[in-house]
């Protein structure tokens, strides 16, 4: 099939940038979404010409790395998918596909589509963790876990990093990530006694970095390709009120 | 005689690395803080060292060339980790997984390491759970496990069908714990361009910068690469985009051995190729063979639907050929048999290189909600890819390459032939000889990087005085300038032909002739086809863009070149041993069933390479492997 993309292109994150039209012609529609554009890039190439520069790596869904904003929508219109699962089945003859990078002030333009989002590892670093050396734990099977809390501590843990929570927020709230990480740890044993100050840390660094605040539109559960669910944002709500008062300072 | 010295204790082999971890040399804590440790690559071997050596009080670099260490390969690991707790109690036992995996590798392991590995499995485990890694669990609240191939207990822990994902995660909280301890700096979005060496002893790296295009020069007292495996040399392979040989094969062009490179693993279940634009092929994991059939139709022009295809027509391969592991069979094996049958043209889908892994009876036994639990993510995955789904028309499935055996020397210490290079994880050769089992890799990463290289690196700073060579010695400036005109060089070209149009090419050669199946013809003529493309490439190709800016192509040219060279060493290496063992399967070596026929008299061993130079031939050494414990047997699964 044929197809008319529309794709930001920007030379470094100071440049300015702007959408530059290209035209392909022979889509096939088995391609997945980031092959098509391997296909535009070994074209501009061949013409001698600098290639689109994106984020990509597993192209299985799971480790993160893609991350566009597809006709407005964060990974594209597929539900609970990242853009290297998405399929051009799901476009059609003609379609004009509008190709963005995420959108955040806490997420800066490198280059083209790729952006920095290191914010969120600055957030992982304030609390995202169990406090426990290598070499200090305690028999696997010590504490016994309900299936519910592990099933419900998995499913939170299941994010994979990407951003389109941010991307798709108006507010570029990092709400959902940082409430998938304190939840998965609020649901074990194991994730107690730092429970206060992980979800006070966390969340002072997500304020730090210029994240914005949450305002319940649900935006972020619709785009994320992991199926995070915005109870955990609320579990987020409940566990940050918990720990400021039952605070020391 | 030997140069290798595989520095494997005496004694008992259950006792081995206790005894050698009384005798290492230590660092006390007042010293640590004045060592420099370099930790390239952050997946399960790298980030778990770099969290453990941090923790340690040591100062540790932490490099990755994704721009989040989270993101290092080892996430996309579905299946599990393996571990002798022996909950079933199904008779499992430390001895039973350091047997079974010295068997499944085809007996050309390394007993003492395979028995370490075993042993500090179930420490893994704990320590994972007290991180909050979240494996499943039974309704009772303890750890659940499930069966994987080459085993008759069940010993593999797991998350759903993320299992990497989870244990990489654990690994990476406990870096950014470091992080902020200011224990671990980590520098994201770097590439490792190569090794820097004072007097013989590896004392830093160069790296690029990747958005700035700067190299930058990064001495210390030790450096670790846990930089993966070379599988992408194929072009098309289960790894991410960006996994390269890049870092071990600098290391090996800087004097580090390279063992055994010839030894890849094909995996059985991968999504089938489909098209030429395809970027790479999408692992359905070995788990699903425990309640998939795997088939093909009895009739080869049977040109039915799947699901039309009665129970009596369909040729349930594995079963009728190994009846005692039936769908179990560990990788090499499976694979095998499915080109076998493909090769034969009993091959289904479009291009008849394909066969039917199948639910349909585990459904009707189980229930669709109990396979759902299992495999969902999977399942889901397979139907995003294929656009079928997979609970009602069986799967199609064929080998592809997922994970390369062979990697760096490495002696009992972890420690390759350059004194201070240690080498963790699929980047070393150690644990799997020809063919690795399943639910062992995440097994060998977490033991490497959490409980071996933290005694060993020890051991080495220990000897060493902290902090002696800077970034200011002659060394770093002489090997930089040589990293600076391979660039320019690159960039200068200015050819016709696209970077990766040569990989492909490359790619296609070394599945041709070095994939599945070898023979001598075949592997000679990929040696000249390798070195005339080489040749062609560093005249030929074109990279588009600057050197000081952020540049994909000059990534991948850069990638692509060192797998060139890397591709002819494998051609070699399967060239010189004339026997069939695992992944490693030559034609002329092979019984009257068409298994893989071992010659112990002449290949029990391990194949080291050492570089001379880009004109000159690489020598061929060897390790002799002593098997005390196990009796070396003809690898049987029927």
């Amino acid at each position: 099939m044929k197809i008319t993309l529309h794709i930001w292109r920007q030379d470094s994150p100071q440049a300015k940038g702007v959408f530059k039209r290209y035209q392909l012609d022979n889509v096939s529609t088995h391609m997945s979404f980031l092959e098509m554009l391997d296909v535009l890039n070994e074209k501009l190439v061949s013409q001698k010409e600098e290639p689109v520069v994106f984020e990509h790596d597993c192209r299985e869904g799971i480790c993160g790395c893609c991350g566009l904003m597809i006709n407005g929508q964060a990974h594209g219109p597929d539900h609970e998918t990242t853009a290297c699962q998405l399929h051009m089945r799901k476009f059609k003859e003609g379609d004009h596909i509008w190709i963005e990078p995420w959108r955040a002030g806490a997420f800066p333009v490198l280059r083209d589509l790729m952006v920095d989002r290191t914010a969120l590892d600055r957030i992982m670093q304030a609390g995202g963790f169990v406090s426990v050396n290598t070499g200090n734990a305690p028999e696997a099977n010590a504490n016994a876990i309900s299936k519910r809390n592990a099933d419900d501590s998995f499913d939170a843990a299941t994010c994979i990093g990407c951003g389109a929570c941010v991307a798709s927020c108006k507010n570029a709230s990092a709400m959902l990530f940082v409430s998938a990480k304190v939840s998965q740890f609020a649901l074990l044993p194991q994730g107690q006694p730092e429970r206060n100050a992980r979800v006070e840390n966390m969340i002072a660094q997500m304020d730090k970095e210029g994240f914005g605040g949450c305002t319940n539109t649900n935006e972020c559960e619709a785009a994320c390709p992991a199926g995070i669910s915005v109870d955990n944002i609320a579990r987020l709500n409940r566990e940050f009120i918990a720990a400021t008062l039952s605070s020391k300072d | 005689m030997t140069v290798l010295q595989s520095k494997v204790p005496d004694g008992p082999i259950a006792d081995k690395w206790t005894q050698h971890k009384n005798n290492l040399k230590l660092v006390s804590p007042n010293n640590k803080r004045k060592y420099n440790v370099i930790v390239v690559g952050t997946g399960l071997a790298g980030a778990a060292a770099a969290a453990s050596l941090g923790e340690m009080g040591y100062n540790v670099k932490a490099f990755c060339y994704q721009d989040s260490a989270r993101r290092a390969h080892s996430i996309a690991a579905q299946g599990g980790i393996n571990a002798a707790k022996n909950y079933p109690n199904d008779g499992d036992s430390v001895w039973r997984l350091f047997y079974d995996t010295v068997k499944g590798g085809d007996f050309r392991s390394r007993e003492a390491n395979v028995y370490r590995l075993a042993e500090v499995s179930n420490n893994i485990i704990d320590q994972c759970v007290a991180q909050g890694v979240p494996f499943a669990r039974e309704y009772g609240g303890l750890l659940a496990n499930r069966t994987f191939g080459g085993a008759q207990v069940s010993r593999t822990f797991y998350a759903r069908g993320q299992t990497g994902q989870q244990l990489l995660l654990g690994a990476y909280s406990a870096l950014m714990r470091q992080v902020n301890k200011g224990k671990v700096k980590v520098f994201p979005r770097r590439e490792m361009l190569d090794l820097v060496n004072v007097d013989g002893v590896a004392r830093g790296i160069i790296t690029r910068n990747m958005v700035t295009g700067e190299l930058e020069k990064h001495a210390a007292d030790a450096v670790l690469v846990c930089t993966g495996g070379y599988g992408n040399v194929y072009f098309l392979s289960t790894n991410a985009m960006g996994c390269n040989v890049t870092a071990a094969w600098r290391c090996h062009k800087r004097g580090a051995f390279f063992a055994n490179p010839c030894f890849t693993q094909i995996h059985p279940t991968c999504i089938p190729v489909s098209g030429d634009y395809q970027s790479k092929l999408t692992l359905m994991s070995e788990s699903l063979r425990n309640d998939g059939r795997v088939w093909v139709p009895k009739n080869k022009d049977d040109k039915r639907s799947p699901d039309q295809i009665p129970d009596e027509d369909r040729d349930y391969y594995l079963e009728r050929r190994y009846p005692a592991f039936g769908n179990m069979v560990p990788r090499d094996v499976a694979s095998r048999a499915a080109k076998e049958r493909c090769d034969a043209e009993f091959g289904v889908g479009e291009t008849g290189m394909a066969v039917y892994l199948d639910f349909k009876r585990a459904i009707q036994e189980q229930g669709r909600e109990a396979i759902e639990a299992k495999y969902g993510n999977l399942f889901h995955m397979y139907q995003k890819i294929t656009d079928e789904n997979p609970y009602k028309s069986p799967m199609r499935i064929y080998p592809a390459v997922h994970y390369t055996m062979g990697g760096l020397w490495v002696d009992y210490n972890l420690e390759s032939t350059v004194p201070g290079l240690f080498v963790l994880g699929e980047a070393n050769f150690s644990d799997h000889g020809a063919n690795r089992l399943g639910a062992s890799a995440l097994m060998q990463g977490l033991a490497d990087g959490y409980f071996v290289a933290p005694y060993t690196v020890g051991n080495h700073l220990a000897k060493t005085k902290p902090g002696e060579i800077g970034t200011d010695h002659d060394a770093f400036n002489s090997v930089e300038q040589e990293v600076k005109s391979r660039i320019d060089k690159l960039l200068s070209i200015q050819g016709n032909r696209s970077v990766d149009s040569f990989h492909r090419e490359l790619g296609q050669i070394m599945w041709d002739k070095c994939g599945m199946a070898r023979n001598a013809q075949g592997l000679g003529e990929a040696i000249e086809e390798i070195k005339s493309l080489r040749w062609s490439y560093w005249e030929d190709v074109n990279v588009t863009g600057k050197g000081d800016q952020l540049n994909q192509e000059l990534e991948k040219a850069g990638r692509v070149a060192d797998f060139l060279e890397y591709g002819e060493l494998m051609c070699r290496d399967a060239l010189k041993r004339e026997e069939s063992c695992g992944g490693h399967f030559r034609e002329e070596h092979q019984t009257a069933e068409n298994e893989a026929k071992r010659d112990d008299d002449h290949f029990c061993h391990v194949s080291a390479w050492e570089y001379h130079g880009d004109d000159k031939e690489p020598t061929r050494h060897q390790e002799e492997l002593v098997f005390d414990n196990v009796e070396l047997t003809t690898r049987s699964y029927k």
